[in-house]
């Protein structure tokens, strides 16, 4: 039997770098000539800056590659797996010696992730070698009650992961104490904060820890059915859905008499959503699930009381279910034991932007945002300036430098008028402008407004109306106040979610960078050189050599010059992106 | 607000469908009668013609009772939906949080310079249909475009084109053979 494990980690943003081609590289290499070590997959653990990832575990130990390509895989598989010497400038991970990147582990507590990118997730036996499906024998061998395991959640203080931040364990008791026949537990894989890509990680790297989570909320609450709703743009996450939900079913996880519990019978399916953000609002959802349009309704009555099919229904995010296996087999201490007063245990970030190291990271409550920030992630790409972190995708809002020795909790991210949400976090830095930003969220909190309230129909569509004028040099004294008194209505007369944040990022901005859209409306100039319609590209013919790089490198063939003589832009025909700028080696382009 | 595709707007192009109905005869025993069928039907029709023709709403209404007005209703809701023909590639430019402070906009705006359409368009001879999408997750790699099932991260103006210029000429060879 082969002692050396090689595996290569196959989740959508590794294949998306490439780690196909490595995998079917390291497949033929091994065929090839026979050789003896296993080739096995895994998802995401989180490292997405050094996609695509290896990892060779052989009698010394773990060590994990980053940056591997085709050529990397065969001098790996020469020299490490067959000669047994590691080339340690490539290793980004090990326990073994100190790498350049170790610091992005340095704080993190895996609970969610605790199998993501160490198990193979279409092979249940290596979830069950990780203490897998524990959780759930452990409440048949012991005949825990659903009253003791609500309890053990609201102690836990484990609060919805999705964004809403409510107690899970209470939103169960409410669930548990409606009679009747049918109850869904209902799965919110929904995830459409653009930016944000926790759920799709989990779900493509251990499916199983979702699944047994919504099984021990569907013993809580006394549910029937399950339904995982996720997203089709999601197709990875939804085919290893299937393979677990089969290989469940197989294990009798789910069934009849599910673990020999008398009368605990559940199955789980998987219904795909078709595109909708409002969707992830939870009595949308349901609709959706229901073949309608997904539009919120008013609560009362609420989900707990009349929900999917109009029966009592919970629904719960991926990253809540997730993380339920690990307190009921661990005990609540173990999770509460992290985190501040009011918020409890870890939370997964989605790491992004202007930032060196961007992938996904699990880290306790209360934890700084700085050390997340240039711990964790390194700092800001290039070294240039930060300027603000998003949080909470288009719920959310932009917490600038001065506030980021808060920490990371509930209350304090709310307190700066942004929110948890659902844990996307977008660094931008000196380049990126807060007007152009506010602009991008309600461009799509407009789009994706149901319609079915007209302050969030129309005042978005108002908003975002004012919000172009100003990045296209056209704002007027006033918009400002304009914006504001919009904001506030639109957030007190809209029924949902959707509506009733969709302002924050245009307060958030205004708040903490007011100079920014002042800058746009009296001097019609964009401080971050970003606002297209405000920029100019320019040559400057003292210092252009005629090399022509600008000229081949333009997307739209607007720069012409001869060879050694100096070029120009045609200004009519340039989008303004930049190529000509970043590739120029004279800085001979200037913008303004 | 989601109501934005409806059939195509100037009228010229109300495609004509000549589609083959019987295709989605197993769809409509799968899921004829049961509840909350209606956007598997249309997901399901989608994937045999890669839009809904209208002849398929008529037939889904006729077979399963579904009423027109609650079948178009939901496919103009969802952006997954789409109500004409599409190119044999689709190209969806991500323009999610991540991807548009790296610069997103640039890679549309080369891409329809380039293939002369707009977004949601398909080029004249077929070949590539562009879309925007809110966020493929792959945000470490941004900016980020996706054609067909393979993704591409990292990209400039000039890269993006390139990779679309590389597809067509492959095309074009497959043709000349």
């Amino acid at each position: 039997m082969a002692e050396t494990k090689v595996i290569v980690g196959l989740g959508s943003c590794g294949i998306a770098a490439g780690a196909n081609k490595v995998y079917n590289k390291l497949k033929a290499l091994k065929e090839a000539d026979n050789l003896d070590f296993e080739l096995t997959k895994t998802s995401c653990i989180g490292m997405c800056f050094r996609e695509p990832l290896v990892e060779v575990v052989d009698e010394n130990g773990s060590m994990i590659y980053g940056d591997v390509d085709e050529a990397k895989a065969i001098e790996i598989i020469q020299q490490h797996v067959l000669g047994h010497n590691p080339i340690k400038e490539y290793v980004v991970k090990t326990d073994l010696f100190s790498t350049p990147d170790q610091s992005y582990f340095e704080g993190q507590v895996k609970i969610a992730l605790r199998n993501c990118g160490y198990i193979d997730p279409e092979n249940i036996h290596e979830y069950e070698a990780r203490g897998g499906y524990q959780a759930l024998r452990k409440i048949a061998h012991e005949s825990i009650s659903p009253e003791q395991i609500i309890q053990t959640i609201i102690d836990s203080g484990l609060r919805g992961r999705g964004g809403g931040g409510f107690p899970t364990g209470m939103k169960w008791r409410f669930a548990r104490a409606n009679q009747s026949d049918e109850k869904y537990i209902i799965c919110n894989a929904d995830e459409g904060d653009p930016g944000a890509f926790m759920d799709r990680s989990l779900l493509e790297g251990d499916p199983h820890a979702v699944i047994e989570g919504m099984i021990i909320g569907a013993y809580a609450i006394g549910a029937t059915e399950g339904v995982i709703y996720c997203r089709a743009e999601y197709p990875l996450a939804i085919k290893r859905l299937n393979i677990a939900l089969a290989q469940a079913r197989e294990h009798g996880y789910l069934g009849k008499n599910i673990m020999g519990i008398q009368g605990f019978n559940l199955d789980i399916y998987i219904k795909e959503g078709a595109g909708a953000f409002v969707c992830g609002e939870e009595t949308a959802l349901m609709a959706s699930i229901e073949g309608k349009r997904g539009m919120p309704s008013k609560r009362p009555p609420f989900p707990a009381e009349k929900g999917l099919w109009q029966k009592p229904s919970n629904i719960n995010n991926v990253e809540t279910f997730a993380n339920v296996p690990y307190i009921v087999a661990n005990g609540a201490e173990s999770y509460n034991k992290y985190g501040t007063e009011k918020s409890k245990g870890t939370k997964v970030f989605a790491l992004t932007g202007k930032i060196k190291h961007g992938g996904l990271v699990e880290v306790p409550m209360g934890t700084p945002l700085r050390d997340i920030i240039y711990k964790l992630g390194g700092g800001i790409q290039n070294d240039k300036k930060f300027k603000a972190v998003q949080l909470g995708g288009p719920s959310g809002g932009c917490i600038p430098e001065h506030l980021l020795d808060i920490q990371v909790d509930y209350e304090q991210v709310t307190a700066t008028g942004a929110i948890m949400g659902s844990g996307g976090m977008v660094v931008m830095d000196e380049t990126t402008c807060m007007v152009d930003v506010a602009r991008f969220f309600l461009d799509f909190t407009q789009k994706e407004s149901c319609g079915k309230c007209t302050f969030c129909r129309i005042g978005t569509k108002r908003m975002l109306e004012i919000l172009t004028r100003i990045t296209e040099g056209e704002g007027q004294e006033g918009d400002i106040e304009k914006l504001e008194e919009l904001a506030l209505q639109v957030r007190e007369s809209s029924l949902c979610g959707l509506g009733q944040t969709a302002p924050n990022p245009v307060l958030t901005t205004i708040k903490y960078f007011r100079h920014e859209y002042e800058a746009h409306i009296r001097d019609k100039k964009c401080p971050a050189h970003s606002c297209k319609k405000l920029l100019t590209y320019e040559i400057d013919p003292n210092k252009c050599t005629g090399c022509t790089v600008c000229a081949v490198k333009c997307p739209v063939k607007a720069i012409d010059g001869e060879r050694k003589k100096v070029h120009h832009i045609n200004q009519e025909i340039c989008i303004k992106c930049g190529d000509c700028y970043n590739n120029c080696r004279f800085d001979a382009i200037t913008k303004s | 607000m989601r109501v934005q595709r409806l059939l195509t707007k100037s009228g010229s192009s109300i495609p004509t469908d000549e589609v083959d109905l019987s295709l989605i005869e197993p769809l409509i025993n799968k899921y004829k009668g049961k509840k909350g069928n209606l956007i598997p039907l249309l997901q399901g029709v989608q994937a045999i013609y890669g839009y809904i023709p209208r002849s398929a709403f008529e037939r889904l209404s006729d077979e399963t009772g579904l009423k027109l007005s609650d079948m178009y209703g939901v496919a103009t809701f969802y952006a997954q939906f789409r109500l004409s023909p599409v190119g044999k590639h689709i190209i969806k430019v991500c323009h999610g949080t991540a991807c548009h402070v790296q610069g997103a906009d640039s890679i549309s705006m080369a891409l329809k310079e380039a293939l002369k359409v707009n977004d949601g368009e398909t080029t004249p001879d077929k070949l590539f249909t562009l879309e925007t999408v809110a966020c493929l997750g792959c945000c470490s790699l941004a900016p980020v475009m996706m054609i067909d099932e393979e993704t591409y991260g990292k990209l400039t103006g000039s890269s993006a084109v390139k990779i679309v210029k590389e597809i067509k000429i492959k095309e074009t060879q497959v043709k000349g053979d």
